[in-house]
């Protein structure tokens, strides 16, 4: 941010925004314009600094942009004139134009008929106002599915609880146990990390913080109960990644074939090790041996449980056990 | 210095943005390079230049008249300034709502920028009329703004593939159109230099850097191009659905029980306990027997009869050698 802030071109683009907003609104109090611009009061006014020695290749003091400085040491105020020639803002780059058409139309895909109305409207004129950037926004494409857009509505849900400091109910599936379970929670925070989105919560059924994948969350009610003491302890330092192995946790030692690879990239493993033939051996921490046995039966006959060594017998008789159902 | 700097940049666009006609080089140097010796004003003003084009600013270049080899310089004010946009409140608010869908950096950048200009430009921005659901987009592969700025600028991309289920990774050139997000992941669109054919590349398989090479405008994108359409054709796209019975123990399977379409008690395979029949939309067979092979004695496949097949199958593997 800082180097951003000196550099000289990132001035330049500042000034040509602040500019013409101060000539569409006259007058304006110094900490008004510098929130509205996104830059603090003491960089405004490095900025204005710079704007007063600029102006026309005349040379007179008449062609330089008059910044009032009484005006701004002893009311505050920003006032400038003589620079009609900025009256207008620079024109949005490709970038500009179509990164903002592309989240509107997104926007448009899981809003109501009048919205989306509105949405329609608005690309249509920033079409015509960026003809570049309208091409720029032909070369994306977003598909927003059903379940993306229920994740939407949920985490609107919680971040309203957040905000309102509302605890929640949660209906949670837990696939280690195949279980639905039904818990409080002090929402606190939403993260996303790992490719996965998460909710960090304080959770009264565990009376511990824990996190909660959002597409495992069956049901959510905000309830009508302020949030307990635990929310205000701050979020937790999660630098070391979501998943922090306990020291109950197993480690597990499995051989992959080509056809269950993917299991390296969607859970987090230790280490990876290639071992020929397109197979792969990797080491993970697995805090529920009831997930472990599941996977391996999910992945049969493509992986296998080198350690712990029982894995391997219990996956089995678990096999036996459904195939008895068929005979 | 860095205001020094701000200052020249400045006053070099006020200037070529004012007048009517180029202005000579010459004219340039007298007036804003005046202390800089002959190769420190070239490479000065080269790369002011650059800089002030890189914000978007459009410098032209044209000669003065046909007698003069000197080039000269100027910025229409047409060109330069934004175009009156007039946005009703609604509309004004729902780019404000737009504003926050990006989570990536740069593209979030992008966008706020936007709405400086156009709040600089005198749209005002009141959001709290509005209550929607705001979507987010994210795009946590390294390799996407390679792939989103090669095809605005129409530069070739090289880089290392992995396939899926593959331990190989082979190293491809492509010709990005465009970038494409399907079922949650981003995907690039192109012709394989190569394989001189269109292909679909998923960025969450590219390994290492992707690396543009070639100069801007190296390659045109067909004109009848359809993004959506070349990704649904060639990404592996949910196939047609089908519907599976299956039956499942009482108390079990919750994440096909949030799925299915119906269920109703009915008498099991085993008394062990009581059992659900359960309809569930399924697209792909092997997909939901790796689903189904994780439930293990707590379900039972009655219908479709490939699908019964391939879990008796895997389960006489799985139950192990004989």
């Amino acid at each position: 941010m800082s180097s951003a802030a000196s550099g000289a071109k990132e001035q330049v683009a500042r000034l040509l925004t602040l500019v013409p907003w101060l000539h569409q609104r006259g007058e304006v109090r110094v900490d008004e314009a510098a929130a509205a611009l996104g830059v603090t009061p003491a960089q405004l006014r490095r900025d204005l600094g710079v704007l007063f020695l600029c102006g026309l290749p005349g040379g007179f003091p008449d062609d330089l942009i008059d910044v009032d400085y009484d005006a701004l040491e002893e009311q505050g105020v920003v006032r400038v004139s003589n620079a009609d020639y900025l009256a207008r803002p620079l024109r949005l780059t490709p970038t500009e134009a179509s990164a903002l058409i592309v989240a509107l139309r997104t926007l448009r895909d899981g809003a109501d008929a009048a919205t989306a109305d509105v949405v329609d409207r608005t690309i249509r004129k920033l079409e015509g106002a960026a003809e570049d950037g309208a091409r720029a926004a032909q070369q994306v494409d977003v598909t927003v599915d059903r379940r993306e857009r229920e994740l939407d509505g949920l985490r609107a849900l919680l971040t309203k609880a957040i905000e309102a400091g509302r605890q929640v109910h949660l209906t949670y599936y837990v696939p280690a146990r195949d279980e639905n379970t039904e818990r409080a929670v002090d929402p606190l925070r939403i993260v996303s990390a790992q490719g996965g989105t998460y909710l960090d919560a304080w959770c009264h059924l565990a009376d511990d913080y824990r996190l909660f994948r959002l597409n495992r969350i069956v049901g959510a009610e905000p309830l009508d109960l302020p949030v307990s003491e635990h929310a205000s302890e701050g979020p937790r330092d999660l630098s070391a990644g979501i998943f922090q192995p306990s020291e109950d946790d197993l480690r597990a030692r499995l051989l992959l074939e080509t056809a269950a690879r993917w299991v390296a990239e969607y859970y987090p493993v230790v280490s990876t090790r290639e071992v020929g033939d397109g197979r792969l051996e990797v080491e993970m921490y697995v805090g529920d041996p009831r997930w472990l046995q599941r996977l391996i039966l999910r992945l049969a006959p493509y992986a296998t449980v080198i350690e712990p060594e029982e894995f391997t017998e219990s996956s089995r008789a678990a096999a036996r056990d459904a195939l008895r159902l068929y005979e | 210095m860095s205001v020094r700097k701000s200052e020249r940049l400045l006053n070099l666009l006020i200037m070529l943005l004012v007048q009517r006609h180029y202005v000579p080089k010459e004219r340039i140097r007298e007036i804003l390079y005046a202390e800089a010796s002959d190769d420190a004003f070239e490479k000065m003003f080269e790369r002011d230049k650059d800089e002030l084009r890189a914000l978007g600013v459009p410098i032209e270049v044209g000669s003065l008249d046909a007698f003069f080899e000197e080039p000269g310089y100027r910025v229409r004010p047409d060109d330069f300034a934004l175009p009156e946009i007039d946005l009703a409140a609604d509309e004004a608010a729902v780019v404000g709502l737009a504003t926050r869908v990006w989570q990536h950096a740069r593209l979030a950048d992008a966008t706020s920028d936007a709405l400086k200009k156009l709040t600089a430009a005198g749209v005002t921005v009141d959001e709290s009329a509005l209550d929607i659901v705001e979507p987010q987009l994210t795009a946590e592969e390294p390799s996407f703004d390679v792939f989103w700025e090669a095809a605005q600028e129409r530069i070739p991309v090289t880089f290392d593939y992995q396939r899926g289920g593959s331990a190989e990774v082979a190293t491809r050139r492509l010709e990005p159109w465009g970038v494409v997000r399907y079922s949650g992941r981003w995907y690039v669109v192109g012709r394989d230099v190569d394989r001189d054919d269109d292909r679909v590349f998923r960025l969450s398989r590219v390994r290492g850097t992707a690396r543009k090479s070639g100069p801007p405008g190296s390659y045109t994108i067909p004109e009848n191009a359809d993004l959506r359409e070349v990704t649904r054709r060639l990404a592996p796209a949910p196939r047609n659905q089908e519907t599976a019975t299956l039956l499942a123990r009482a108390g079990t399977c919750y994440g096909l029980r949030r799925r299915a379409t119906s269920g109703e008690r009915v008498d099991g395979p085993d008394d062990a306990s009581a059992w659900d029949r359960l309809s569930v939309p399924f697209a792909g067979t092997d997909i939901l027997a790796d689903e189904l092979m994780g439930y293990a004695a707590n379900v039972y496949v009655e219908a479709p009869d490939e699908l019964r097949k391939v879990i008796v199958d895997r389960l006489t593997h799985a139950a192990g050698a004989r």
